[in-house]
C-alpha cells in the first residue's frame, strides 16, 4: 500500500499522520517534543515502524509546524509548509465547507478563513501567548491538576469566574485572587476558559468575518470548556474533527501527496535515519555587528545544513558543497 | 565640526552626496545592525516606537567615529516622530553626548529662524550652491530608485537567488562615491547594464504585491527582515508605495521634478478616509487603493508595533479589501519581532494568492 507522511513539528508537540491515497488517515501519533525536536521525530518514526503492516510504501513526506525546516533536513521532505497552509488543507479534507477554523496550539493560536476551500484571510497571534495551550499547561500545573483533569474540571462550573486574561502574567495574580476569595476551582477554570477565548477573539480574530461551519482545531481543542466558550461566545455551533491533534501533520501529508504527483521520486531518505546520529552544534559569526547565532546540523558527524545567519554566507557555503 | 544623520534605507546616499558637495565634514554612521539596535532599546524608552531606538543608536555610534553635529528631519502633525529630535537629543546629553542639531521641520516663529540655523550648519557657501546641491543629491535618490525597482523586477525572476542584490549592493556602492554628475549617470548606466545580464527564468509565475505603510519600515530593510528580498524568493514583484526621490520631491522640493505617473493618492483615499491622520496614515489608504485599482495580487502593510497613523489606516484596510477583493497582510515590527514568525505569515500569504489565482483559472 502506498502511503504519505506528514509531520508537524510544534513547540509543544511533534505529530506525525500516515494517509493512504484518498487522504484517509491510517496511522496518527501526538508525541510532546519537549525542546527535542530530533529525538521526537526520530522516537516518532520508530513507533510507526513498529505499527506498519509490511508491504506499506511511504510515497511522499510533507514537514509543517516551527520545526519544519529541521524536519525537512532529518527526514527529506519533498514539501515543507507553513502552518496556515497545512491546517486550512486538512480543515478542508474533514469539512469540505468549512468557513472559518479556529485552531490553538501549544504557543500560537490562529485564525483562518476559507471561501470555497480555499484560504482566504488569516491572523495569527502577534505579540501574546496568553491564549495559548502552554499557558493552560501552566495553570493546571500551579493547581496541581493534570491538563485533562483541568479540561473535564470547566465542565462541572456553575458559576464562571471573570478572570482578567489580557495577559498570562495578571491572569495568574487575578485567580490567585479569585482563589482567596474562596471561588471554587471549576468555577475559576471555567472562567479562564472564558477569558482566553475573550482573548483570542479580541486579538487573533479581531475583524475577522467568522461565519459558520466553525472548526475548532489543535491541541487546545481537547478541552472542551474552550469549545463551550467559544460556542457561546459566538453564538454558534463548533465543530471538533476527528484527528483535531494532528491536523498540521494531516496537511502536510495531504500536501506532500500533491507534491510528488509532479516528481518522480519522493525525497524521503527512509525509516534507516532512525540510526543516525544526528548533532546540532552553534557558533556566534563575528563577520558584522549582528553577532548572528549560526546553528549546523551534523548527521553521523557529517555537516548536513547550517542556517541562523542574516547574510547567508554561511548557508550559501554548504549549499555550494551539497 | 564633523556632521552625523540617522538612517533610513538608501537615504545615507543622497545626504552623503549633499553635505560633501558643500565641502562639509560628514560621517556616515555605521549601516543599522542588531548592536545599534541594542544601543537604542537600552537608551531609549520602551513604549517609542522603533524609529526612535534605531535612530539612537546611529547616533550614538555615530558619536563613538567622533561626529558633534546631527542634521535630522522633524516634523510636526500627529505622528511622534516630530518629537523624536528633540527627545533624542534630550537622551544623547543625558548620556554626556553633547550634540549641535539642526532639525529640518517647519519654522514655528518666522522663516529667517530656520534659515539662521541652516546657515549655521553651510558656512560660507553660496545660496546657489546649495541649490546646485539639493539637485545632485535628488539626482542620487533618483538614481538610486531607478536601480532599486529593477532589482525589484530580478528578484523573483533570476536564476540564482541573491544575483541581482549582489550586483544591487556594488552599484549603491558606485553611486555613493559618484562626485560628479557625470560620473553619478556612467555609474547609473552601468549598473542598469550589469543589471540586464542577470540570468532569469522566463515561465516563472510571479505574484504582484503592494508593499504599503510607514515610510521607515518601508525603506530600512533592516527592521523589515528583508522583506522585499524574502517575497523576491517567494517568486514576488514587490512596488513599494514609496520611493524616497519620490517622497524627497514632493515633501521637500514642491515637486519641482515632473513625475513619471501621478498619483493622487489623497483622492484615492477619500471614499475611505479624509483626513490627514499623521505619518503616512492616508498614503497607505491611497495606494492601497492604487495598487487595488491596478490589478496587483495582494498588498502587504508594514509599520512599527504602536504607530498611531498605520493602526487607523489598519482598521480601515478591511473596507478596501471588501470592495476591490484583494488580500492585505498587516505586518508590525518592535524589537522583539523574529524573522521566523514573519517568513510563516509571508509564505501562508504567498500560498492564499497563489491557490486563489489557480482557483480562479480553474473556474474560468
Amino acid at each position: 500500500m502506498s502511503v504519505f507522511l506528514g509531520i508537524d513539528v510544534g513547540s509543544v508537540s511533534t505529530n506525525l499522520v500516515l494517509i493512504n491515497e484518498k487522504n484517509d488517515v491510517i496511522y496518527s501519533l501526538y508525541l510532546r517534543t519537549q525542546g527535542r525536536p530530533i529525538e521526537a521525530i526520530k522516537s516518532g518514526l520508530n513507533s510507526m515502524l513498529s505499527y506498519m503492516p509490511l508491504g506499506i510504501d511511504v510515497k511522499g513526506v510533507g514537514a509543517t509546524g516551527s520545526g519544519r525546516q529541521l524536519a525537512s533536513m532529518i527526514v527529506g521532505a519533498d514539501v515543507v509548509k507553513n502552518e496556515i497552509t497545512a491546517h486550512a488543507v486538512a480543515a478542508v479534507n474533514q469539512i469540505p465547507n468549512v468557513h472559518s477554523v479556529l485552531e490553538i496550539g501549544g504557543q500560537d493560536s490562529k485564525i483562518i478563513i476559507l471561501d470555497n476551500g480555499i484560504v482566504s484571510d488569516f491572523a495569527m497571534n502577534t505579540v501574546c501567548a496568553a491564549g495559548t495551550g502552554s499557558f493552560l499547561d501552566q495553570q493546571a500545573a500551579r493547581l496541581g491538576l493534570t491538563i485533562q483533569e483541568f479540561a473535564a474540571l470547566a465542565l462541572e462550573a456553575k458559576n464562571p469566574v471573570r478572570i482578567a486574561g489580557r495577559c498570562s502574567v495578571f491572569a495568574e495574580s487575578d485567580m490567585i485572587h479569585k482563589q482567596q476569595l474562596g471561588h471554587s476551582t471549576s468555577d475559576i477554570v471555567a472562567g479562564l476558559c472564558e477569558a482566553l477565548v475573550r482573548n483570542y477573539l479580541n486579538n487573533v480574530g479581531k475583524g475577522k468575518d467568522i461565519k459558520s461551519p466553525v472548526i475548532f482545531q489543535g491541541g487546545v481543542a481537547a478541552n472542551p470548556g474552550i469549545k463551550i466558550a467559544f460556542a457561546e461566545a459566538l453564538g454558534m455551533e463548533i465543530i471538533v474533527p476527528k484527528h483535531y491533534s494532528v491536523m498540521g501533520a494531516l496537511g502536510a501529508a495531504i500536501l506532500a501527496r500533491e507534491a510528488v504527483a509532479h516528481k518522480e521520486k519522493s525525497s524521503f531518505l527512509g525509516f534507516s535515519l532512525i540510526n543516525s546520529d544526528f548533532k546540532t552544534s552553534s557558533f556566534e559569526c563575528k563577520g558584522c555587528p549582528n553577532l548572528c547565532e549560526v546553528i549546523e546540523l551534523f548527521a553521523d558527524n557529517t555537516l548536513k545544513a547550517r542556517w541562523g545567519d542574516k547574510c547567508s554566507k554561511w548557508t550559501d557555503i554548504i549549499e555550494d558543497a551539497i | 565640526m564633523k556632521i552625523t544623520f540617522p538612517h533610513m534605507g538608501n537615504m545615507y546616499i543622497p545626504v552623503k552626496g549633499l553635505l560633501e558637495y558643500l565641502n562639509l565634514d560628514i560621517i556616515v554612521p555605521p549601516p543599522s545592525s542588531q548592536k545599534t539596535l541594542n544601543l537604542g532599546v537600552k537608551y531609549g524608552p520602551e513604549f517609542a516606537c522603533l524609529p526612535l531606538k534605531l535612530n539612537l543608536g546611529n547616533l550614538i555610534e555615530a558619536r563613538e567615529l567622533g561626529a558633534d553635529t546631527i542634521i535630522m528631519a522633524g516634523g510636526v502633525g500627529p505622528c511622534r516622530f516630530g518629537l523624536y529630535s528633540q527627545i533624542e537629543k534630550e537622551i544623547l546629553s543625558d548620556l554626556g553626548y553633547v550634540y549641535d542639531c539642526l532639525v529640518l521641520e517647519p519654522p514655528d516663529k518666522h522663516l529667517g529662524q530656520f534659515i539662521m540655523r541652516l546657515r549655521k550648519i553651510i558656512g560660507t557657501n553660496s545660496w546657489g550652491r546649495v541649490i546646485e546641491a539639493i539637485k545632485f543629491a535628488y539626482q542620487k535618490a533618483y538614481a538610486v530608485d531607478i536601480i532599486e525597482k529593477k532589482v525589484q523586477y530580478l528578484r523573483p525572476l533570476e536564476k540564482k537567488v541573491g544575483t541581482a542584490d549582489s550586483i544591487y549592493r556594488h552599484i549603491l556602492n558606485t553611486i555613493n562615491d559618484a562626485q560628479s554628475i557625470n560620473s553619478l549617470q556612467e555609474a547609473t548606466n552601468l549598473g542598469i547594464l550589469k543589471l540586464d545580464q542577470v540570468p532569469q527564468n522566463i515561465n516563472s509565475e510571479v505574484i504582484r504585491i503592494g508593499l504599503i505603510g510607514e515610510i521607515y519600515t518601508l525603506l530600512e530593510p533592516f527592521v523589515s527582515f528583508d522583506i522585499e528580498k524574502e517575497l523576491g524568493k517567494l517568486g514576488v514583484h514587490v512596488t513599494r508605495s514609496l520611493y524616497l526621490s519620490e517622497w524627497i520631491n514632493s515633501h521637500l522640493l514642491m515637486n519641482y521634478y515632473k513625475k513619471e505617473h501621478s498619483k493622487p493618492f489623497a483622492e484615492l483615499a477619500k471614499p475611505y478616509l479624509n483626513y490627514f491622520v499623521g505619518g503616512h496614515g492616508r498614503e497607505t489608504i491611497g495606494y492601497a487603493v492604487g495598487f487595488a485599482q491596478e490589478g496587483y495580487h495582494g498588498l502587504i502593510q508594514i509599520a512599527p508595533l504602536t504607530c498611531m497613523p498605520e493602526i487607523i489606516a489598519h482598521t480601515l484596510l478591511p473596507r478596501v479589501k471588501e470592495n476591490y477583493r484583494i488580500p492585505i497582510l498587516t505586518i508590525y515590527v518592535d524589537e522583539q519581532s523574529g524573522k521566523a514568525g514573519l517568513l510563516t505569515r509571508l509564505e501562508a500569504f504567498i500560498d492564499l494568492i497563489r491557490r486563489q489565482n489557480n482557483n480562479r483559472r480553474i473556474v474560468q
